[in-house]
């Protein structure tokens, strides 16, 4: 419980206050909830699950449930630069595969990890919709299509290069 | 707020000045440069291409072009897109740069800029988008709207009869009278199962509550399906009106549409939808002076597949963990908060419209027997014209992926499809001539399915497909029930086991009881349908899974461990290449000279097999 989040508040988020506060005491309103919090922090920290629960009035055992059941909502951050390759079937097909071992091997990372130092984090995600562009990968949102090994290792240097 | 009659009165005055964008004869100087902005074109840079045209035809002066955002066209693989009315021109994998030429040469000029202009399948320029063979075959009901108006601006979806099937519902016809209607058309649900619309908008009417829901299932999970995105994308007020419609037949005053979170783009475009209707009256109280009232709210999905499922759906609706329920209670009966609850699918919705304008004799003149209507599919994978197509029901897989997909590129050859994802099966070249609809696709062994159609070469190793599915299903099952959350993960050993090369025919035969059972004792639908893709593929391609277990060797060369990766000495005039390509420096030879590879040190990548000029390497 000592973790700190990233804006140096003190603990009370401005931020957090203001999403809570858009929605009414409900229950039915958790998803939405994790929802803007994950968007807005990259993960749902521990602060954001206790104010959770008590303005919902919810166990916190309930939201970690919730919060574990969806791919969406991650209890760890992500890197500064979150490279993502589909493995949706269109993506599979055309040999996305062969990218996501190509970013393994020059992250020095699995799937789900984030590097040592937060600046990489790798992730296999199911059809981002792009089938068009197969095989397709994505560091955070910006989308490379027609992807090959290749370009993987590029754009990693790329990456691996900036502050 | 508006009343019926303003309405009606932007209806004519939209709809006259937008007839170029659907008359290819108006005769009218003005021009729309129609771009694509779903999320395929999104991703290659539309945005900036309505950006840089913009700019350009200010700093022209041109006042008579407008530069218009549109959904999905289709054909997502020449995308960018941009379409040029009333002439129809077609410009393909259009860069922000080419914005330039295009309004000199095209606006300008009045010629077309050849280079960019669309080839067809046969090197054929084509230069009007209803040429292109990708569209001949193609019937559009759900897609309507698609590419035709603006998505985001309500007056362009009111001038193509936005919102009138809803006035004719409210002011001519009874809560029965919809349903007798949708019946009658025959129209099936379009998230895979195939239920009757009709009917379960009866039941729900039927069941007794004080409250009762609509709810617009658009949890497209499926991965390589994008059908239900581009409806919301490209036509978001047609789905409203469905719901609303919906709503008065079965006596409904509140909706949900359960949305991914992953499609960013659909969402914002739904809720500006909601917005806008909101402001005209549409949505609310005593809608248009009459006793109905609809609301209709947003709830966002948080990446979880089993949440397709209607149950777990409404269990995720209500903040939940998406486990799906035991029916019965249906939820006609029991849904929503226990409530009396309608659930279909966006692209049932989107065919409600004009079932209602057109009448129910009129869509069940279209399609087979049993299934009436069109089907919209996301066609991917080996083919050569990715996207999105509509057809009728009753049209074949080989049309769907020859005449309209145009085939199998780089010169291989077809060697299955999968339709449904991960709860479908795979049809093998033997049943291409099976007509689409809900029965033919069940009795080979596969589903219809939201509408996700894979197309896979004679490179694709099918027991390898089989464990990608069976991955997913075992990452997506809910844990819920034992058959599920256990069975398919031994299924999934046994699988890596095959693909390992120490698989034994024994395991082959455990996987087929297991898959039956998995099939038979699952509590939902993603548990009953998760095993067939393993099924399918052991069907119609057993040889396949004995060449693993028994010669140890993957045909298609997929399976890395089984590979064995061997360069040809007497092709091989060593030149270097793979060599210098080769990750692990298991690649050794002068010059000149053959060359060889170290398998104790090769990863199996398959980078040298690739690259190699005089294809000497093999797999």
């Amino acid at each position: 419980m000592s973790e700190t989040c990233k804006c140096e508040c003190g603990g009370k988020d401005p931020k957090l206050e203001e999403i809570l506060n858009k929605y009414e005491q409900d229950k039915s309103n958790l998803i939405q909830i994790l929802n803007e919090v994950q968007e807005y922090y990259g993960y749902v920290p521990m602060k954001a699950q206790e104010a959770i629960s008590k303005y919902l009035d919810m166990e916190m055992a309930e939201i970690y449930g919730v919060i574990t059941f969806y791919s969406r909502f991650t209890l760890k951050p992500k890197g500064k630069y979150n490279v993502a390759v589909c493995l949706g079937t269109a993506c599979f097909v055309k040999g996305s595969e062969k990218l996501l071992d190509t970013a393994k091997e020059a992250l020095k990372i699995k799937e789900g990890e984030t590097t040592a130092d937060g600046k990489f984090s790798l992730e296999a995600t199911r059809c981002i919709g792009a089938c068009g562009l197969a095989p397709v990968f994505t560091v955070n949102d910006e989308v490379y299509g027609k992807a090959t090994p290749e370009l993987m290792k590029k754009v990693i240097e790329e990456y691996k290069n900036r502050e | 707020m508006k009343t019926l009659v303003e309405i009606k009165k932007i209806r004519e005055e939209k709809r006259k000045e937008l007839d170029l964008r659907v008359n290819l004869k108006a005769s009218t100087k003005e021009k729309h440069i129609l771009v694509c902005r779903g999320t395929g074109c999104t991703s290659s840079k539309s945005p900036q291409i309505i950006e840089n045209f913009r700019k350009i035809l200010k700093e022209k002066n041109i006042e008579n072009v407008r530069v218009i955002q549109t959904g999905c066209f289709g054909l997502c693989a020449k995308g960018p897109i941009v379409i040029i009315r009333p002439e129809d021109t077609f410009y393909a994998m259009v860069k922000p740069e080419d914005c330039e030429e295009i309004i000199n040469t095209h606006i300008i000029e009045g010629k077309k800029v050849e280079r960019l202009l669309c080839k067809d399948v046969d090197e054929k320029l084509v230069d009007r988008l209803d040429e292109l063979n990708f569209y001949k075959k193609q019937k559009r009901i759900a897609l309507k709207n698609c590419g035709v108006i603006d998505p985001e601006n309500i007056d362009e979806y009111i001038a193509f009869d936005g919102y009138k099937a809803l006035e004719k519902v409210l002011t001519s016809m009874s809560q029965d009278d919809v349903i007798k209607e949708v019946t009658d058309s025959g129209l099936r649900g379009r998230g895979g199962a195939g239920f009757p619309t009709g009917k379960k908008w009866m039941f729900t009417k039927m069941a007794e509550g004080d409250q009762k829901y609509v709810v617009c299932n658009a949890d497209e999970g499926d991965p390589g399906a994008f059908m239900d995105r581009s409806i919301l994308e490209g036509d978001p007020h047609c789905v409203i009106e469905a719901m609303m419609i919906a709503g008065y037949a079965v006596g409904a005053s509140k909706g949900y549409i359960y949305v991914r979170a992953e499609y960013p783009i659909a969402v914002k475009r739904f809720q500006k939808a909601i917005d806008q209707a909101k402001d005209y009256g549409i949505l609310g109280k005593n809608i248009w002076g009459t006793n109905f009232s609809f609301d209709l709210e947003i709830r966002l999905g948080a990446g979880a597949f089993v949440c397709g499922e209607e149950t777990a759906l409404l269990e995720s609706i209500e903040g939940r963990r998406g486990q799906p329920r035991l029916k019965p209670p249906f939820p006609a009966n029991a849904g929503l908060w226990q409530k009396p609850t309608l659930i279909n699918n966006v692209e049932t919705y989107a065919n409600i419209t004009k079932i209602i304008l057109n009448g129910a004799k009129w869509y069940s003149s279209i399609g087979t027997e049993t299934s009436k209507g069109t089907k919209v599919f996301a066609l991917g994978g080996n083919v050569v014209n990715i996207g999105l197509v509509e057809v009728p029901m009753g049209t074949t897989l080989r049309e769907i992926v020859f005449d309209i997909g145009g085939g199998i590129p780089n010169g291989h050859n077809f060697k299955a499809a999968q339709t449904g994802g991960p709860s479908g099966g795979c049809i093998p070249a033997q049943h291409l001539d099976t007509p689409i609809d809900y029965e033919s696709l069940g009795a080979i062994g596969s589903m219809m399915g939201s509408g996700g159609l894979i197309v896979m070469d004679d490179t694709k190793c099918m027991v390898n497909l089989a464990k990608f599915y069976l991955g997913f299903t075992v990452d997506e099952s809910c844990g819920k029930c034992t058959p599920c959350r256990i069975g398919t993960r031994r299924m999934l050993e046994i699988l890596e086991k095959i693909t390992k090369g120490s698989g034994t025919m024994e395991d082959l035969q455990n996987l087929e009881d297991l898959a039956n059972n998995i099939k038979k004792a699952s509590v939902c639908g993603l548990g009953q349908t998760a095993p067939n893709p393993v099924l399918s593929t052991i069907k119609y391609f057993k040889d396949e899974y004995i060449a693993h277990i028994k010669d140890k060797k993957c045909p298609a060369g997929e399976c890395k461990a089984l590979a064995k990766v061997t360069i040809d000495p007497e092709k091989c005039k060593g030149c270097g290449i793979c060599k210098r390509q080769c990750p692990v420096n298991a690649i050794t030879g002068e010059t000149k000279s053959p060359h060889k590879i170290d398998p104790s040190v090769c990863i199996k990548c398959g980078a040298c097999v690739e690259k190699c000029p005089f294809k000497a390497i093999s797999k």
